[in-house]
């Protein structure tokens, strides 16, 4: 390869446009050439865990977990030298936002992983990437090779097209040659200490690579010039809205109405809005509106932003089928290990499907609200309880819905098409047939 | 400073609902409408850990722990 690279630092970006900064609407450019011209050659701090921790850099796949505080953990785990990955699996239906980053930018995700490589030892790093987006690491790959980027080679793994394989212990088994199962029960070491062939592993998404990337070349007082002291910095957002799914780079602490772009006329005429995916929860037009960008306030509004899913329901559809179709699907995407998980979230779509097409024969909401109750916390990992949060914030916004489903029966709204993308339309099908 | 207590855990992977537990030390242990159990993480008194042990032991699967907790 003959390409000369200019590795010239170049200037931070000063606005909220950061992870996208300088990726348009046009056809994805992928390349190395122009990954350095936008950013130029990393040169990592000394001292780069410090600067994460100064940053305030949190995870963006979902569980919002300090970064630097997971990375002091894999590197204080023994003496053996530890794995790195960086997890693009993004199992989450109305997610596409890791996806973006990896056909637009996928050489500042490696930069990262390569970053997370040298400042903990790292011996292995691993992209963990759905089928789909495997070509465009490999091209990434193979310039950085050809161009002797990297200290440690590159593998690329393929993950699994289900809800679960993202999943940090689902990773881990999934390259360990073991399915894709949950091991969180307590008294099983961390995958922090003992991950894939039993050495310590850092699981990391995509997107908090990225901001990684950009921390090391601009520093964590950089980081802090957007968004508030709690929540610093920037995190990409999927919006499912009238124009199909949008993705985003919100400041974080700013207005999340604004941060979506959505019209605030469509908004106040939604049913309801979905914040944090089908493990999230729903929110009333009116709450959303309040909302800022940062997990705080969506906790406090019983939902959580997760890994920045925002779902708007628009007004001529059936927000109980929409949940039915998601809750079956969520049945069929557990790792099937839990009892109480196996047989709540089958009784959980059972109920929901009566309640969306049973009419006044339907279950009444304690039903459901019981069912709920008995999977909560009953799983080695958090599955069951983020469908029982979709469920529960659900029928609380739909509470007029639910009312007028068991007064009047049928739902002229029930056959519309759908809104909420499920990867198996088996489900939905078979929901027809019966109704 | 911070106290200890002493509890029963479900290793919920290992279970299959074989419902022995529930059995065994019915002051702790229920089973819901499937037959899985549902533990009460209350501290296990001293005069019920023998019988907490012995459920311990008798579980099938080896599903279900004696655990001392921080709280």
């Amino acid at each position: 390869m003959s390409l000369t690279l200019s590795k010239d630092a170049k200037t931070a970006p000063q606005a909220g446009r950061r992870l996208l900064h300088g990726i348009g609407g046009g056809a994805p450019d992928p390349g190395l050439r122009t990954h350095m011209e936008r950013w130029g050659e990393v040169r990592p701090p000394r001292h780069l865990i410090d600067e994460l921790e100064a940053s305030g850099l949190v995870g963006h796949g979902g569980a919002w977990f300090p970064v630097a505080t997971k990375w002091k953990a894999v590197a204080s785990a023994g003496r053996r030298r530890p794995v790195v990955v960086a997890n693009g699996a993004e199992g989450e239906p109305a997610s596409k936002k890791d996806a973006l980053l990896l056909s637009h930018a996928p050489h500042l995700v490696l930069d990262g992983l390569m970053l997370a490589g040298s400042a903990l030892g790292a011996q292995q790093a691993i992209v963990y990437v759905p089928a789909t987006h495997m070509p465009v690491v490999e091209a990434a790959v193979a310039e950085r090779r050809a161009h002797h980027l990297d200290r440690i080679p590159i593998e690329i793994a393929e993950a699994a097209d289900t809800f679960i394989s993202g999943q940090e212990s689902a990773v881990v088994n999934a390259l360990g040659g073991r399915r894709g199962a949950i091991p969180g029960f307590v008294g099983l070491t961390s995958i922090r200490e003992r991950g894939v062939g039993g050495r310590p592993t850092l699981v990391q998404n995509v997107e908090t690579l990225a901001h990684v990337a950009l921390i090391a070349r601009f520093g964590a007082t950089w980081f802090r010039h957007v968004g508030t002291a709690d929540t610093p910095g920037t995190m990409l957002l999927t919006i499912n809205g009238p124009d199909g799914p949008l993705i985003t780079e919100a400041v974080l602490g700013s207005s999340l109405l604004t941060a979506t772009g959505l019209r605030p006329e469509a908004v106040a005429r939604a049913q309801g809005v979905l914040l944090g995916g089908y493990g999230g929860g729903w929110v009333t037009p009116a709450a959303f509106s309040e909302l800022t960008v940062s997990e705080k306030t969506a906790r406090r509004a019983g939902a959580t932003l997760g890994a920045g899913v925002v779902a708007l329901l628009p007004p001529d559809i059936c927000p109980l089928a929409e949940m039915a179709d998601v809750v079956r699907y969520m049945e069929g995407q557990g790792a099937g290990q839990c009892g109480p998980c196996v047989h709540g979230l089958a009784d959980l779509a059972d109920a929901m499907e009566r309640l969306a097409y049973g009419g006044a024969s339907g279950p009444r909401v304690e039903r459901l609200l019981e069912i709920c109750g008995l999977v909560e916390g009953r799983g080695a990992c958090r599955h069951p309880d983020g469908v029982a949060r979709f469920v529960r914030t659900g029928l609380h916004v739909f509470s007029d819905e639910v009312a007028s489903h068991q007064r009047r029966g049928s739902c002229a709204k029930s056959h519309a098409a759908r809104v909420l993308p499920v990867a198996n339309a088996t489900a939905r099908r078979r929901l027809v047939a019966k109704a | 400073m911070s106290r200890w207590i002493l509890e029963v855990v479900i290793d919920p992977i290992a279970c299959d609902g074989r419902g022995v537990c529930a059995e065994m030390l019915p002051e702790r242990i229920e089973l819901d409408r499937w037959g899985y159990p549902i533990v009460d993480g209350d501290n296990i008194a001293p005069a019920l850990i023998e019988h907490a042990e012995r459920a311990v032991r008798a579980c099938p699967k080896q599903a279900l722990h004696l655990v001392e907790r921080s709280c």
